[in-house]
């Protein structure tokens, strides 16, 4: 195991809607709460990875940021976009160009569900015209498919959601921080069979920073550095079942998700038993259920029991997004892969509040999943 | 005024109704909807456009239950008078699974397995006040 990737400093602009403040105030908001927390000044950072989907260039931020001169590249990469900065990032030190970086991520979406346009300059939209181009169809189409095949019910479905809502009421940042009982979720209005408006996340707003440094100098910056053991972001292979898809193959493979999750467990050298906490993509409450399974954290089907147990409970043997995940916290796309790496990085330390998982967790696990079929995921230990 | 394809690029509507274009790898034999220049499972860019087949069974469902957003969409937004629809993925035997609207809604008359045909529904009307249809599909009576 290489320790050369430190992350040591950390911010975030509370998620949810904010009148007024454009995406990227919010992202340079997080910036300089990260620059604060590491102890360092804007001018110290050599190099930045931004991230933002709708929000505009991040590169822009160096006019109110200050005009250092620093390397900054914009990122844009589907749902994956903050976690592909990050990775930027990580590979930049570890290659040993620079010493001390950044990763930000913001974006300030519309209100309801993402508006897809897959429409070819000169021709009529079919896709989308013809009401499909949403990605909770797709969302609904698999779960509901999974649900029958692995005896998953619905009541599972709600128990996510409700859970979420509660980590989610622990959580000052979170955007939806009143709980939801079971019923509540259940009777709420059925968006995309079978799942229903409070089982569903939305597009938000939000920014968090990060800085990283190299390992050796870490503690220059922290008491508590947390490393990051892997980064990956990985494409669809052909057979895979993936959102936004006109048509897809007769064969059948595995996800994005389980390819990157093999290759970041095995950049880690640790297997799935070794993790205290992990934050799962939960664009909606089947998907963290689904994504439980495709990340290598039990077998497909034992989730139900897994639930009822209440494993992923906070207090559970596998404390899953204990910040309230996507569900509470919403989807600004850009920002949201590092929302989670934020909530690990607090877990690690021992600094997450109300919400912090016991007995001192040691090595935590981030996962992303989105259009157009991209998983990024993230290891970090103390 | 009559009837017009929401897309020829796509697909033709003949007088037995909608007729899907795709592609057919000339090398591995693969499909893809709509048709593209390159073959996404053996890298190919030796392809044909070719008609896919018109009944498939459904292979995965849900229901869109809120209006989609106009652009891009053209059917009904208005939240009254909105009515939901399936959504599917209908496997067409040797070609590829493809999506479709349903014309069922009642989640209770879906189930994956069952036999479905290609069917040709108005969504909207063009600049000209023709109808503009689409492709659904619909259970073999």
């Amino acid at each position: 195991m290489s320790d050369d990737v430190a992350i040591v400093g950390i911010g975030m602009h509370p998620f949810g809607r904010h009148e007024g403040v454009t995406g990227m105030e919010q992202g340079a908001i997080a910036i300089r709460k990260a620059c604060a927390d590491a102890g360092i000044e804007w001018s110290d950072l050599q190099f930045a990875f931004g991230g933002s989907v709708a929000a505009g260039s991040p590169d822009h931020m160096v006019s109110q940021m200050g005009l250092t001169g620093l390397q900054f590249i914009n990122v844009v990469n589907g749902c994956a976009t903050g976690g592909s900065a990050l990775i930027s990032a990580y590979n930049t030190i570890k290659s040993g160009a620079f010493d001390i970086g950044l990763a930000i991520g913001f974006d300030k979406h519309e209100r309801g569900a993402f508006r897809v346009s897959t429409g070819k300059a000169g021709e009529r939209d079919w896709y989308g015209g013809s009401g499909m181009a949403l990605t909770t169809q797709f969302f609904g189409m698999k779960i509901n498919r999974y649900m029958e095949e692995y005896g998953i019910s619905q009541d599972s479905l709600a128990r996510v959601s409700s859970k979420a809502f509660r980590n989610g009421s622990l959580n000052e940042n979170a955007w939806r921080r009143q709980a939801f009982t079971e019923e509540e979720v259940l009777q709420s209005q059925m968006l995309s069979y079978p799942l229903t408006q409070y089982m569903f996340c939305s597009p938000g707003e939000g920014g968090v920073a990060l800085i990283l440094a190299r390992a050796d100098q870490a503690h220059k910056y922290t008491d508590k550095p947390i490393f990051l053991k892997s980064a990956v972001v990985r494409s669809r292979r052909y057979g895979s079942f993936e959102v936004l898809a006109p048509s897809l193959a007769l064969d059948y493979a595995d996800g994005p998700t389980v390819d990157a999750s093999k290759a970041a467990f095995e950049a880690a050298g640790v297997g799935p038993e070794d993790i205290d906490v992990a934050q799962l993509q939960d664009t909606e409450s089947g998907a963290e259920i689904m994504h439980m399974a495709e990340n290598g954290f039990c077998e497909h089907g034992e989730q139900e029991e897994m639930l009822a147990r209440g494993d992923t409970e906070i207090t559970g043997k596998l404390p899953v997004n204990t910040d309230g995940g996507c569900l509470a916290n919403g989807e600004p796309v850009g920002a949201s892969g590092l929302r989670q790496v934020y909530e690990n990085v607090l877990q690690l330390r021992g600094d997450a509040g109300k919400r912090q998982v016991p007995n001192n967790p040691k090595v935590a696990y981030t996962h992303v999943y989105g259009a157009p079929g991209i998983s990024g995921v993230t290891i970090l230990s103390t | 005024m009559g009837q017009v394809s929401i897309n020829e690029n796509v697909m033709d509507l003949t007088d037995e109704g909608p007729r899907l274009k795709g592609m057919h790898c000339k090398n591995c034999g693969n499909h893809v909807f709509p048709m593209q220049k390159g073959c996404p499972k053996c890298t190919s860019d030796d392809v044909e456009e070719v008609q896919l087949g018109t009944r498939g069974t459904l292979w995965a469902w849900t229901i869109q239950g809120f209006p989609p957003k106009a652009p891009p969409y053209l059917g009904e937004t208005d939240p009254e008078k909105f009515k939901p629809y399936g959504v599917g993925y209908i496997e067409l035997p040797g070609q590829l699974k493809v999506e479709s609207r349903l014309t069922v809604s009642d989640p209770t008359a879906l189930k994956n397995g069952m036999e479905m045909e290609i069917v040709g529904e108005i969504i909207g009307q063009d600049e000209d006040g023709n109808d503009l249809v689409t492709f659904a599909f619909a259970p073999v009576a």
